[in-house]
């Protein structure tokens, strides 16, 4: 399929689950009553758009948001390290930006600082990734060394969360840190979510400007450079970005796993490993993806399931077949 | 690229190296588009050291290395690839890239930063692909082709970037007896489209097939420059190699005479 009518695909399907997903919950609204009230301001019903101003609306641009923003970080990485094995949550960028945020929110900072603490965390974290990949792997970049030094420093910022979460204040800052640790739309803010999105936006636009770049940088520094690139100022574009999507979706809705590593796997599948049209997909992938968990987050059980738990549940077994299929044939 | 002049890759008494020390020194060569200079030597002779100066990675300790009559220390990355490119040793790409895409990849220093290819550079790539004669493989994923394929639609990517000079890294090794001679053969039909080609191999022969000049590399100089057939003599073989070659002229049989090497092996 030609890349623009696979990504006009990409936006019907994802228009089509949003659809879906802002009819569904404890109070059902039928799609031809939202389609209605869209396009002619007129409903029966004058709760619906209580409900769907109020509610759905901003869990559904979060949703896309972060899934959008988990997915085109991760198909950034991949390309970027030339390592299909890493992801926001590997390269310790998620646990990095949980543990800034976290630390905002114990010392009762406002909106903004909180975000850019998520940044700052984020950031700190890929860097460390990669400088001690570099020491351990004496510049032969494996692609193995890198995902073993993520997982390292990840779990460092894994612990000093805890540490946070010991000393946080157990009857209010505690279940605020933990509940948003283990990802959710529920208690998304507009003021937020606003600033959220406009940093989503932020890094996804030069991220899909340079995505042709991200090509010719998969082949390693010296070769990117041999082809023309100016690989040093494109590395640096291309993680500030990255870490920048990623951390501010993470400071609004939590640690949500497995989306940045599987979905850039699955648009593969779809649009090649081209990453003109591989971030664009996996932008719009994760999206639908994102938006098809949290309606089954919020309507599946009584009581509302994290986010981060039905991805994991969803992505593990996921990523063994994908595992299980690559290794047949070459990466 | 500049037409009628005379464009040249010069290195000029240069030491060459790493952190200010050279290990190689008192380096002088000159590559003219339309030449072949094939780089014989040992392995850890400095064979990628002299490639990584002339491509512009690191700087030469002393003297200097010229593309087109400027320091190439002085240049861009993007003005360095607008001349020479790069054709590394084959080896597996870390996503399924099509053949196609690849190819593209070399059109990357004509495009502005933000842009991706269009249908002129799409063009290019299909016809540096026919070029090679793999224009058939143009939709297979890279990394399902023999060795001998993806070491071509590399040269072909490294066409693609419309540079006058190519410097190719052992371009021969790990491909089976015909797809070497094959490889050969291509890159003979590159310097007849006035490409200045810069070659690293293990085989004196294949010096004899392709070059149009041999430079030889050991002891931390370039102990030979000149010839094929006036550099390699039994001599330089057994000094460069350490074990005896004998070198004669096939006899005529229908085709050109070519000179030849032959090891003794008792």
């Amino acid at each position: 399929m030609k890349g623009v009518s696979l990504i006009l695909l990409c936006v019907v399907v994802l228009a089509g689950l949003s659809l879906l997903s802002l009819g569904i919950g404890r109070y059902p609204v039928s799609p031809v009553a939202i389609l209605s009230w869209l396009f002619s301001g007129e409903c029966a019903d004058r709760n619906l758009p209580v409900v769907l101003l109020g509610i759905r609306i901003p869990r559904l641009i979060a949703a896309v948001s972060a899934g959008g923003a988990l997915a085109i970080s991760g198909a950034a990485y991949q390309g970027l390290f030339r390592n299909p094995m890493v992801s926001p949550d590997i390269l310790g960028v998620s646990s990095g930006s949980g543990f800034g945020a976290a630390m905002a929110i114990l010392l009762s900072m406002p909106v903004a600082t909180v975000q850019l603490m998520s940044f700052a965390g984020g950031i700190t974290a890929v860097m460390a990734a990669v400088a001690v990949s570099r020491v351990i792997g004496r510049n032969n970049d494996s692609v193995l060394v890198l995902v073993l030094s993520g997982i390292v420093i990840s779990s460092l910022f894994g612990a000093l969360l805890s540490l946070l979460k010991y000393i946080a204040d157990p009857l209010d800052k505690l279940p605020a840190i933990t509940y948003w640790l283990m990802g959710s739309f529920a208690d998304i803010r507009t003021a937020e979510l606003g600033t959220a999105v406009v940093m989503v936006l932020a890094g996804t636009i030069p991220l899909l400007l340079v995505s042709w770049r991200v090509n010719v940088l998969s082949f390693g520094e010296e070769e990117a450079r041999s082809l023309g690139m100016h690989t040093g100022l494109m590395r640096v574009v291309i993680i500030v970005c990255a870490t920048l999507v990623t951390a501010s979706m993470i400071s609004v809705c939590g640690i949500i796993g497995w989306v940045g590593l599987v979905v850039p796997h699955i648009s593969r599948f779809m649009a090649g490993a081209n990453h003109r049209r591989n971030m664009p997909v996996s932008f719009l992938v994760g999206a639908g993806f994102m938006v098809a968990v949290d309606t089954i987050a919020r309507s599946a059980a009584p009581v509302e399931i994290p986010i981060g738990i039905i991805t994991a549940v969803l992505g593990a077994p996921f990523f063994i077949w994908i595992m299980k299929r690559s290794s047949a044939r070459a990466w | 690229m500049v037409n009628g002049e005379k464009i040249t890759i010069e290195i000029r008494g240069a030491g060459l190296g790493y952190n200010g020390r050279a290990i190689l020194h008192g380096i002088d060569l000159e590559i003219v588009a339309g030449d072949i200079v094939c780089l014989l030597g040992q392995n850890g002779a400095g064979k990628t050291t002299l490639f990584r100066t002339m491509l512009g990675f690191i700087r030469p300790v002393y003297g200097s290395v010229m593309l087109a009559g400027r320091e190439v220390s002085s240049l861009s990355a993007r003005q360095i690839a607008r001349m020479v490119s790069y054709v590394p040793q084959s080896y597996v790409m870390p996503f399924p890239y099509k053949v196609s895409d690849v190819v593209l990849f070399g059109r990357s220093v004509h495009l502005g930063l933000f842009a991706s290819p269009g249908s002129r550079d799409r063009k290019i790539a299909a016809e540096c692909l026919d070029l090679l004669g793999m224009g058939h493989l143009f939709s297979r994923p890279f990394n399902e082709l023999s060795g001998g394929e993806r070491q071509m639609v590399i040269i072909a990517r490294s066409l693609a970037q419309e540079a006058r000079f190519m410097i190719l890294d052992e371009p021969a090794s790990n491909l089976d007896y015909g797809n070497q001679v094959r490889v050969i053969r291509k890159i003979r039909e590159l310097a007849g489209r006035s490409i200045g080609i810069l070659m690293a191999t293990h085989h004196p022969d294949h010096a004899f097939m392709a070059a149009s000049r041999v430079a030889v590399l050991s002891g931390g100089t370039l102990s030979h420059n000149g010839s094929p057939e006036a550099m390699l003599t039994p001599e330089t073989l057994r000094h460069v190699y350490g074990v005896e070659v004998d070198v004669f002229d096939t006899p005529p049989n229908g085709h050109a005479s070519r000179r030849v090497c032959a090891p003794v092996v008792e």
